[in-house]
């Protein structure tokens, strides 16, 4: 991965709509071949990136390069990217053969080479038979692989994938999930994929970028993301976490919730203030007198896999996943690894995520009903 | 399809009693005109008549084609540039389209004879620079001219309010796939505006295939169109109400032809799109 060239650069990219700034001084390599995905909730900008390497948006400051190539002021059709959209927009006019066959016949291909394309099209996604179908006439599920199909028949360099599964049903959305994953090593090609579904973007993605506010929060591996967010912003959106404020009293050595504790992080000042973060999943329940921490069980909900169970440690409620039952009313402690500390520099997100007092919304966030439109 | 409740059935009375009575009841009188002679008897005479009246037929199918095919030659570019604008000028434009249709079709009519006539507007404007008077009343270029002015907006809208509706999404997909903008127009606009288009072209080609008021203003008499024919048979009196009867049954079957066949090129999914 590492040796590989950059298809797309964006430089100190800057957009602003309506007097709002939507991306502000952007920079973002893309390598060749990789499954990058632009993660983050709405408004972050990440639709708006997207676009500004598909040619519909022109930043207002900054640079788009593809493939060494600087693309400004390139049009749309002129790029060798394509993209499937949100809502597909296949056309309503054409049958599915015909709109495989868009993007060849606009290039003026020979009809035997354009058949045996959309043939090899077909196959690929899986929709041989079905040629002569309207489009209105096909479920959800098939004519999100016609707008796959119809994307790659024109072999891009570049494919962008703006939300394509967000329409679709839990169930289909995880197969579309590996077919997706499957068809980019096969063909071999970048795949710029963008979602707000964190799950999504940490099963399929080689690199994720989160973004909030029209900045880039971290980029990196899927484990990267998960076990050392850059700050609060990243490890709350990214899966569950208990944030709490600490301080740095020396290397190797966090002070939070009134205790000391072993870390493994090291390199800030002495007592700079810092985010902590402990995963749920992370923190043992023992018996009270064997704890670092004590506190009281508030909720217990059994997820099938393992329990959620909310712990109230001196007014701040620590979420824990565990396979061992607990009791609302039980005293309990907490067991931390110094491995499931993780200690962030304070940021502008600082202070903003709170524990689970409010764990019902938590709820609602967790399954991620949210409708995404436009 | 269920039953219909009573209520719908009360509500939709109205209506029923409006068709039969300005709708259907015409009809009939027409047609029972045109099967029978003055004194009330079955006959197909007047029918025999309808061939002294081909000249005149053929002249308003002409006349309407020439005059539906400039009014889309107009309408279509426009309404497509419209769609591109900012929605205020869109609106603006609208309404400069609509706005004539505020006034009298006769007085819109009437209006271009003082600015074709041969001491009109225009040439004396010419005469200016020494030129004309050019013959420009009395033409069929002026009698197009009056079907064209006065039936524009009614291709216009159909047109843009199906394009306006055309997903945006679908534009950006088609330039994504390569499109250029003249690629974008021809293979994603066109077809999908083509109601709109079927819909402009029946609105257009209807009334100017049967007006009779603006081929005798600019027209000069010279040039009897067919609904000139209806007219002045009806105007000659009760003895020929038969014979005018019989040309508006076949100017109808005429345009239901013409409608039928336009139907046909909006696919058949658009039923209904023609009011």
């Amino acid at each position: 991965m590492e040796k590989q060239k950059n298809i797309v650069e964006l430089k100190n990219i800057s957009v602003v709509f309506d007097g709002e700034t939507v991306l502000d001084k952007l920079n973002l390599e893309i390598k060749d071949k990789e499954f990058i995905t632009l993660l983050g909730p709405s408004g972050c900008g990440k639709t708006t990136t997207l676009r500004i390497i598909a040619g519909f948006v022109e930043p207002d400051v900054g640079e788009v390069f593809f493939d060494g190539e600087k693309i400004n002021g390139v049009p749309a059709f002129k790029r060798q990217v394509n993209t499937i959209f949100q809502r597909y927009a296949l056309f309503p006019h054409l049958n599915v053969y015909e709109n495989i066959a868009f993007g060849l016949r606009v290039k003026k291909m020979k009809e035997a080479e354009i058949e045996e394309k959309v043939r090899e099209m077909l196959s690929l996604v899986n929709l041989v038979g079905l040629e002569k179908r309207k489009i209105d006439t096909l479920s959800g599920g098939q004519q999100q692989r016609v707008a796959i199909a119809r994307a790659i028949a024109n072999n891009p360099k570049v494919l962008l994938l703006d939300e394509p599964l967000a329409a679709l049903d839990l169930k289909l959305r995880k197969d579309m999930q590996t077919e997706l994953k499957k068809i980019q090593q096969q063909l071999g090609i970048t795949f710029i994929f963008v979602t707000h579904d964190q799950e999504e973007a940490l099963s399929m993605s080689d690199r994720v970028v989160v973004m909030d506010g029209g900045k880039i929060q971290q980029v990196g591996t899927p484990q990267d993301i998960y076990n050392e967010p850059e700050n609060a912003f990243v490890a709350d959106f990214i899966g569950e976490s208990n944030i709490l404020d600490g301080v740095m009293i020396d290397d190797y050595l966090a002070e939070f919730s009134g205790k000391q504790f072993k870390c493994l992080d090291a390199g800030f000042a002495k007592n700079e203030y810092v985010d902590v973060v402990v995963r749920p999943e992370d923190v043992d329940i023992v018996p009270l007198e064997k704890g670092m921490l004590q506190g009281t069980v508030t909720s217990v909900t059994f997820l099938g896999v393992h329990y959620e169970i909310i712990v109230d440690i001196g007014g701040f409620k620590w979420m824990i996943q565990t396979t061992d039952e607990s009791r609302v009313g039980d005293n309990v402690g907490l067991f931390i690894e110094p491995d499931a500390i993780h200690i962030m520099k304070k940021s502008e997100y600082s202070g903003k995520y709170g524990d689970y007092s409010s764990y019902s919304e938590e709820i609602d966030h967790l399954s991620d009903t949210e409708e995404v439109e436009n | 399809m269920k039953r219909k409740s009573l209520g719908s059935r009360i509500v939709a009375a109205p209506y029923i009693v409006w068709s039969a009575i300005f709708i259907v009841v015409p009809l009939i009188i027409m047609i029972y005109y045109s099967f029978t002679d003055a004194t009330g008897v079955f006959s197909l005479a007047n029918i025999a008549q309808l061939g002294k009246y081909k000249k005149a037929f053929l002249l308003s199918i002409l006349y309407a084609i020439i005059a539906t095919l400039v009014t889309f030659i107009i309408a279509y570019p426009l309404a497509y540039f419209m769609t591109k604008l900012k929605v205020s000028s869109q609106k603006m434009i609208l309404m400069i389209v609509i706005f004539p249709m505020w006034m009298n079709f006769l007085i819109r009519t009437y209006s271009w004879i003082s600015i074709l006539a041969n001491t009109g507007l225009i040439n004396k404007f010419l005469a200016v620079f020494g030129i004309g008077p050019l013959k420009l009343i009395n033409t069929p270029g002026a009698i197009i001219l009056g079907m064209v002015y006065d039936f524009l907006p009614y291709m216009v809208l159909p047109i843009y309010t199906v394009m306006t509706k055309i997903d945006r999404s679908l534009l950006e997909a088609a330039e994504d796939l390569g499109s250029s903008a003249l690629d974008k127009l021809r293979k994603v606009i066109f077809p999908l505006s083509l109601p709109g288009v079927v819909s402009g072209v029946t609105m257009v080609f209807v009334p100017s295939v049967s007006t009779f008021y603006i081929s005798q203003k600019l027209g000069g008499n010279k040039t009897m169109l067919i609904g000139d024919a209806i007219e002045y048979l009806f105007n000659l009196g009760p003895d020929h109400y038969n014979v005018a009867s019989a040309l508006s049954l076949v100017l109808m079957a005429l345009i239901l032809i013409c409608m039928a066949v336009m139907n046909r090129f909006s696919g058949e999914d658009e039923e209904g799109v023609i009011i």
